[in-house]
């Protein structure tokens, strides 16, 4: 089966955006897809919008563009919302991760929202307000674009110099994003 | 076995396999992860490297210059105004016939300060003597940077491998890295036959005047030209060895039967295989050229691979001021020379890192040749609504902009999103 996703995420130097983008495309990877991710961000770090890519293939992907039709935007930060474009050229029907309590756009019917305290859900994990990995859990549970295995894998190689207990709170922080997920679901249901 | 890596780390894998002797660098943006990867390696006693970090980019050139001399096989990666801080020291190395290799991660030339990619910096470069390559993937990045030891210490002279900022160096794709064992086998340890040696004194860039200078300049012209078939050599062994091979001098995607063809260069060449697919699939003729060796110039051979189509559409991210497209120009002059009399529209895009997305070149293809009978029609140029693009070849944003509203229009049966309340705000910048 043919499959081509594309990942737009959004946040701020130093929330963890770029790492994000990355543990996607390397579950992606683990999985068996062909898979890219790579950010844009200025001069400044700190603080300042950052937005990275993320493209999930099941054939060789040669283009090295930025994405610009998503099928999924991941907001790291709401206050983002303010002043960014960030839902440009995302899909109908596409999907939004936002880190952010309430939905701010209840009314449309274009897109998919799911809302979730993420900072205060990753804070419980890493000891600071980081939303990036909780996001993911809630992205990978909602998408089911990547395995939570080898989302889990893809923490523990990219955080290997980082220490065991890094890698545990983040994959205690995915996990919540995906609990997140599926306590949803079963509510719906 | 393939890894997922960040281009970057990728390269300074591939580095470590070539068992550099001397790194040395100055930091500076696009160019960071490698340098910081190699420093991480010699830090953890993986490359046993001396790695100096230089107080400038002229600091770093001079220290690998000296370096080589030394009989040691050194590295070095900058970009942008580091690499135009390196200018005289990079002239020296190519005089001095040297085989420094360096990475140049491509970034825009200020003013005005730009970190994002196109390729200005290192075709400021062009005439200093190095051979140069332009990469289309982190893969051929890795795969070039281990032939670009073999090719500079075979033929004595600097190699730099150019590689899109961001669009490569920050980019995480699947990249096969060679085993150990088999880049040894492929390249030899260096052995510089020229090392500068207290016991055996001799003089390095001794001063040459009026009599002898235009014959050393001459014998640097003949050493790069005769790299040509040096550089195919190496990629064909290349090939032989790990399975892969990227073109020795250029790529041709699709030519066959072609008559429309796109020469390019870089990372930017991946979507234009995909447009190129897309419009044959809607039956016209359109192929794409991949100029992967841009010194030496290939004129030859690029003439030899377009003999047989009917016009021709330059797309590159760099210019010279007051004159145009480089690589258009260099074109010409290879076609000229030849024989060849197709016309050659030269486009410049991509400039300080703006994306030359598949829209905009498929756009290319369709405003500069877009006429089903095969005539170049004026009139399409003139769609494109500024005289500039006719003179100068150059994108504007007004294109680029109109394009990508054009996407979004398609996309939505309107222009963009815009939500009513209470978040118009939001998105004002994207209706």
């Amino acid at each position: 089966m043919s499959v081509f996703h594309e990942i737009r995420f959004h946040g701020r130097g130093g929330q963890g955006t770029v790492s994000a983008a990355a543990l996607m495309a390397l579950a992606a990877f683990e999985d068996g897809f062909e898979s890219q991710a790579f950010p844009k961000f200025g001069s400044e770090r700190r603080g300042a919008p950052v937005e990275a890519y993320v493209r999930i293939s099941s054939t060789m992907i040669r283009a090295h563009n930025q994405v610009y039709a998503p099928d999924a935007v991941v907001i790291q930060d709401a206050g983002l919302l303010r002043s960014e474009a960030l839902l440009r050229g995302l899909k109908r029907g596409g999907l939004i991760i936002l880190n952010g309590e309430q939905n701010p756009d209840s009314e449309s019917r274009d897109f998919r929202w799911i809302c979730l305290p993420a900072s205060q859900l990753g804070e419980r994990h890493l000891g600071r307000s980081l939303p990036n990995t909780v996001l993911l859990g809630a992205l990978a549970a909602s998408t089911e674009w990547v395995s939570l295995g080898a989302l889990e894998q893809a923490v523990t190689k990219l955080l290997a110099s980082k220490g065991e207990t890094l890698i545990k709170a983040n994959i205690a922080a995915l996990r919540e994003g995906v609990g997140f997920i599926t306590q949803a679901e079963e509510v719906v249901a | 076995m393939k890894q997922l890596l960040e281009g970057s780390q990728a390269v300074a894998e591939a580095v470590r396999l070539c068992r550099p002797q001397v790194v040395a660098a100055y930091p500076i943006t696009l160019q960071t992860h490698i340098i910081e990867g190699l420093a991480q390696q010699v830090a953890n006693g993986e490359l046993a490297a001396e790695f100096i970090n230089a107080e400038s980019e002229f600091g770093a050139a001079s220290i690998v210059l000296g370096a080589v001399a030394g009989g040691a096989r050194a590295f070095t990666a900058t970009a942008s105004q580091g690499l135009l801080l390196m200018t005289e020291v990079l002239y020296n190395i190519a005089g001095l016939r040297l085989p420094v290799v360096m990475v140049c991660a491509n970034r825009a030339v200020g003013a005005p300060i730009n970190i994002f990619s196109d390729h200005q910096d290192s075709m400021a470069l062009r005439d200093a003597g190095w051979i140069q390559f332009y990469v289309e993937s982190n893969q051929e990045a890795v795969d070039t940077l281990i032939q670009a030891y073999r090719i500079a210490e075979a033929c004595e002279l600097p190699v730099m491998v150019c590689m899109d900022g961001f669009f490569l160096t920050h980019t995480f794709e699947s990249v096969e890295l060679p085993t150990q064992a088999a880049v040894d086998d492929f390249l030899p340890p260096f052995h510089f036959a020229r090392t500068l040696d207290p016991a055996n004194p001799m003089t390095l860039g001794g001063g040459s005047e009026a009599d002898n200078y235009q014959e050393y300049r001459s014998a640097k012209q003949a050493a790069v030209e005769d790299a040509q078939p040096v550089i195919e050599a190496f990629d064909a062994e290349f090939d032989d060895r790990f399975g892969r091979a990227h073109g020795g001098l250029l790529q041709a995607y699709r030519l066959h039967g072609a008559e429309t063809a796109l020469l390019g260069m870089g990372s930017l060449m991946g979507a234009v295989r995909d447009v190129v697919d897309k419009l044959r699939d809607r039956g016209q003729a359109v192929g794409a050229l991949r100029l992967r060796c841009f010194r030496p110039f290939p004129a030859q051979a690029l003439a030899r691979y377009l003999s047989g189509v009917q016009r021709i559409i330059v797309l590159e991210k760099a210019i010279s001021i007051g004159a145009g497209g480089i690589l258009a120009s260099e074109l010409r002059a290879a076609l000229h020379q030849a024989g060849m009399m197709m016309p050659v529209e030269s486009v410049i895009g991509g400039l300080g890192g703006r994306d030359l997305t598949p829209q905009v070149i498929e756009s290319v293809f369709h405003h500069l040749f877009g006429s089903k009978t095969g005539a170049v029609e004026l009139r399409h140029l003139q769609a494109l609504a500024d005289a500039r693009i006719r003179r100068y070849g150059l994108l504007d944003a007004d294109t680029q902009w109109d394009t990508a509203r054009a996407m979004q229009g398609m996309r939505h049966g309107r222009g963009g999103y815009a939500p009513s309340k209470p978040t118009s705000e939001m998105v004002k910048n994207g209706t």
